[in-house]
């Protein structure tokens, strides 16, 4: 019974292999950008975790000399007193036209040792000339392209984007014989031990807190999950249509089988059982195509993370069993959630029941205000979790609101059609406006992922942009100035301060004191009132004049601490006992974790007289520049990281921006893609239903090339009303981000952009009608007069 | 003379459906056709309709000879000279009553509300312009179908079984409104019946068998 009953099943599928195939590539698509995503995440938290206990050493105590290398003499020294430390030494290993970070480590010691890949090696070899070069498989790679280093073996646990390798062989490539930059204490210092003041005097110990990169990415991280999870919904608005389509298609074989004597219960779990295995195969699919799409997006990612966090994450992708699990459940999760409504309707379906052929749209229309309904829940319920604050609130929020708009969506359409249907006055216009009200029910699900798509990248290509323009306003107010040295102490401050006098075109001071701003750690700087700063800092909002107000004492804070504190302009912030400021203006000031104000620097001294003065900015004509700096060094025993070159860092930030429009740019487009896949599919199922409608238009003088054209303008008309939801963006962006964010983006519209996306919807529309039209246009007479000849 | 079929052929792929059929129509005279289940009567009146091309010989309307005309001026044909009425009303489903009705003259840029009216008075259907062709009776649609076709003031109404889905006294009311309408518009009628009563109300009465008009 089962096996025949599953035989008439299946020949559903053999007599609409399109059904089959959207409903596999839906999920299948679904399910490749979820894991993509996933797969993005899992890997760079990995290396996150990875690179912060072998780098840093994390939660451990470091001694360094701030002004000089620590001797080798004073290393065993130190050791011999009973101190259990292990050296380190880094710079950077120029390796063909790139420069790489170099860390040298007594690999015997460390308290991370690399499994060496290589199973003939011994430690021998680790540690005499040449020595190996330890690294990521993908770096390791390009190493060995590189003639004239030591021998490099891969290890997949090695630091991204870091060269491990002995301190000895450290020391010969980066011509630093003797020389120790840091100790690492590696366990409790024994007691009775010698104190460190009197084997190194000048050196100091800190514990190292444990790197917050992970902290500073989750938003980066949480983007990305959104982004998987939004893109895996416009995939489920695929398979939902398409499993309520197949269906409606087979209720006769349903009622058929049932009322041959197949038991309903067992009906039920049989297409629960094809649902389970079309899910798997469409899940599997999507795992593969998901790991392609990461793979192909990981050196993007990778690449702005490290631009933006300085997280360094490798660019190569391990295929992890937990993923590709969590891909197949997300399969299986959403075909059944996609499919519960027919497999809900199935179970409780009558055997007497009677079947229309467009009983599917009929009933999805009835949906619309129930549907309408459930959105306007969603979306109040986005704003009222908005109440509970921060990331997963923000994205609940942003989650609510977007499924709400597009639930809501059909009801505001079909509202709209008729309004336009009313107010036409042709009777081409009139019918097209009214048969466009007419497909709605066939194609909402379709246009509800498009809007899903569409407000996905709005949101997100907008938020991306002007993360691009802020970003760069932070540069120009952080590196305003050529050139950023530090100096080793202050009297050699002093000394490059006065040489640089008539060198330069001025020096600015960079002093800084951390405090706790409004009960959160802070930093206040002082600047001092300069031109450099009148023009380029990014202020948000200000009141009249900020920089008199300032050099008059006032205060400007970034909008970390103004949303966090909830200060406004005019406001008083106590700065620290018995210093209070009005402030006078807010600033961006993107992707930093900390509350900061800013000072006139005389205001700063005078509360805190005897804070650091090593670091300044020097402006100067950009095309001396390199110059300037290469007489500093010169002139100077400055370390070769003491400057920091304005434009180099700005070129390379402009370019992680550039590869990140690449990575979001290629999810928008795929997300898009399955939006138009979403509307050709419904398009196609709907082609049937269609053929009555048309074929009275065109017996009665439309031709089929007029007809198609419409097919194409209705389907581009209903892309371009769904495209009005863009203004959820707006709403996103403006609302969403400042609750859940704690700081505002300053609102960049992108006109163009915006455009961009409405002729990329409007084509999405296009193409996915192009095919339809095209048979319609080639459609033989004969086969639209069947439409009058069936019916008889 | 309004129409000419002139020595027409027509199969579908080796099955012939006719051959050879001649006939002609004058300017407001009512012709029906008859012929078994599966003759070709449909057919014929899809090739007059310009709905379909036949294989060999050629049509001509009002001086229009088909073979002349493309996919549009097809279209244009059928939209300005001619009425079809099917015998499942094919009314367009998202327009209401009055939408229809006038549909086809506004598409032919020739609509006479005052005509149009007065058909919908004929037609009794005046009460019911703001209906959605869904909540009407099968006869009320199949007025709706007439009053479409005719709307336009074509020269030539084409109607496939018109009563075919109608019960009997449904089915007189709408032939007499019909033929009524037809005479008071001047136009032609040229309508595919499988009954002989209907067909004796018409002027003139074909039969197609084995292929062939007697």
């Amino acid at each position: 019974m089962i096996r025949t009953a599953v035989s008439a099943l299946l020949a559903h599928w053999r007599r609409r292999p399109g059904q089959l195939l959207t409903l596999v590539l839906g999920l299948a698509l679904a399910t490749a950008l979820w894991s993509a995503v996933q797969a993005i995440n899992a890997e760079a938290r990995t290396r996150y975790a990875e690179a912060a206990a072998t780098l840093s050493g994390a939660g451990q105590t470091v001694i360094r000399r701030p002004a000089a290398p620590i001797g080798l003499a004073e290393y065993a020294a130190m050791r011999r007193a009973g101190w259990p430390v292990t050296p380190q030494l880094e710079g950077r290993l120029r390796a063909g036209d790139r420069a790489y970070p170099l860390l040298g480590v007594d690999l015997l010691a460390r308290p991370v040792a690399p499994g060496p890949g290589d199973p003939d090696l011994t430690p021998a070899d680790l540690l005499t000339a040449p020595g190996r070069l330890i690294a990521t498989p993908d770096l390791a790679a390009r190493l060995e392209a590189v003639p004239g280093l030591p021998p490099v073996l891969h290890d997949n646990s090695a630091p991204a984007g870091v060269i491990l390798t002995d301190i000895g062989t450290a020391e010969r490539l980066l011509d630093r014989p003797g020389q120790i930059d840091r100790l690492l204490l590696t366990g409790p210092v024994p007691d009775g031990a010698e104190p460190l003041a009197k084997l190194l005097p000048d050196a100091r110990s800190d514990t190292v807190a444990p790197p917050d990169t992970a902290s500073l990415t989750d938003s980066f991280h949480l983007n990305l999950t959104a982004f998987g999870l939004l893109a895996f919904a416009v995939g489920l608005f695929v398979v939902h249509g398409v499993a309520g389509l197949a269906f409606e298609d087979r209720r006769a074989t349903f009622r058929t089988l049932r009322a041959l004597g197949l038991p309903g219960p067992v009906l039920t779990r049989l297409v629960l059982a094809e649902l389970t295995a079309l899910a798997l195969i469409a899940g599997l699919l999507g795992v593969g195509l998901g790991y392609g799409i990461a793979a192909a997006l990981l050196p993007d990612v990778s690449a702005t993370l490290r631009g933006l966090y300085g997280a360094q994450i490798g660019e190569g992708l391990q295929l992890r069993p937990g993923w590709i699990a969590g891909g197949l459940a997300m399969a299986l999760a959403g075909a059944l959630t996609a499919g519960a409504q027919g497999l809900i309707r199935l179970h409780r379906m009558p055997i007497l029941d009677a079947t229309g052929p467009d009983r599917w749209a009929r009933s999805t229309l009835r949906q619309s205000r129930a549907m309408a309904l459930a959105g306007l829940v969603l979306i109040t319920a986005g704003f009222a979790s908005l109440g509970a604050g921060g990331l997963i609130a923000g994205f609940m929020a942003m989650a609510g609101l977007m499924l709400g708009a597009a639930l809501l969506l059909p009801f505001v359409l079909g509202a709209v059609l008729g309004r336009a249907a009313r107010l036409a006055r042709g009777p081409v216009a009139q019918w097209v406006w009214a048969d466009m009200a007419a497909q709605l029910p066939g194609l909402s699900l379709a246009l509800m992922a498009l809007l899903l798509a569409l407000a996905t990248n709005i949101g997100v290509g907008t938020m991306v942009s002007s993360f691009r323009l802020t970003f760069t306003g932070w540069l120009d107010q952080r590196l305003a100035a050529e050139i950023y040295l530090t100096a080793r102490d202050e009297a050699q401050a002093q000394e490059i301060n006065r040489w640089l006098t008539g060198r330069a075109d001025a020096v600015l001071p960079i002093r800084r004191h951390d405090t706790r701003l409004s009960d959160r750690p802070g930093r206040i700087y002082g600047v001092i009132d300069h031109a450099t700063y009148r023009d380029n800092w990014p202020l948000v909002t200000a009141a009249a004049d900020p920089w008199d107000r300032l050099a008059g004492g006032a205060v400007l804070i970034n909008e970390q601490l103004a949303y966090g504190a909830g200060l406004r302009i005019g406001d008083t912030l106590t700065l620290g006992p018995g210093w209070s400021a009005e402030i006078a203006g807010i600033y961006s000031d993107y992707g930093n974790p900390r509350v900061q104000a800013i000072v006139a620097l005389p205001v700063l001294l005078h509360h805190h007289p005897d804070i650091a003065n090593r670091q300044m900015g020097i402006r100067s004509d950009p095309a001396g520049a390199d110059a300037l700096i290469a007489d500093l060094h010169a002139r100077f025993d400055l370390p070769a990281d003491a400057i920091v070159d304005q434009q180099a860092i700005k070129a390379m930030s402009l370019s992680v921006f550039d590869r990140t429009f690449l990575v979001t740019s290629a999810l928008n487009i795929l997300t898009l893609g399955v939006a138009a896949f979403a509307i050709l599919s419904s398009l196609l199922a709907l082609w049937n239903a269609r053929l009555p409608q048309l074929a009275p238009a065109w017996a009665l003088g439309l031709s089929r090339r007029r007809l198609a054209a419409l097919e194409v303008l209705r389907s581009t008309g209903l892309a371009a009303l769904t495209a009005l939801g863009l203004a959820l963006a707006w709403l996103l962006l403006a609302v969403v981000n400042v609750e859940a964010f704690g700081w505002r983006l300053p609102m960049h519209l992108f006109p163009l952009d915006w455009l961009r996306l409405l002729a990329l919807a409007l084509l999405a529309g296009a193409i996915a009608a192009l095919l339809p039209a095209r048979r319609l246009m080639r459609l033989p007479p004969a086969r639209l007069l069947q439409v009058f000849a069936h019916e008889r | 003379m309004l129409l000419d079929v002139s020595s027409v052929s027509k199969s579908y792929g080796k099955r012939p459906v006719f051959q050879d059929v001649s006939l002609s129509l004058d300017p407001g005279e009512t012709v029906a056709l008859t012929g078994e289940s599966g003759s070709g009567k449909s057919t014929l009146l899809h090739l007059i309709g310009a709905l379909d091309a036949p294989d060999t010989g050629d049509i001509t309307l009002a001086g229009t000879r088909y073979s002349t005309l493309g996919d549009r001026g097809r279209a244009g044909l059928r939209r300005n000279r001619i009425g079809l009425i099917f015998q499942q009303f094919n009314l367009i489903a998202a327009l209401n009553v009055g939408a229809n009705l006038s549909f086809q003259a506004r598409l032919a840029g020739r609509e006479d509300p005052g005509w149009t009216a007065e058909i919908a008075r004929r037609l009794d259907l005046q009460d019911r312009l703001e209906q959605m062709p869904e909540t009407l009776s099968g006869g009320q649609q199949q007025r709706v179908a007439i009053g479409r076709a005719l709307a336009v003031r074509p020269d030539l109404l084409l109607a496939d079984e018109p009563t075919g889905n109608l019960d009997e006294a449904n089915s007189d009311a709408v032939l007499s409104l019909m033929l009524d309408l037809v005479a008071q518009s001047g136009t032609a009628l040229f309508l595919v019946t499988h009954s002989a009563q209907v067909a004796a109300r018409l002027s003139r009465h074909l039969h197609l068998s084995q292929g062939q008009v007697t």
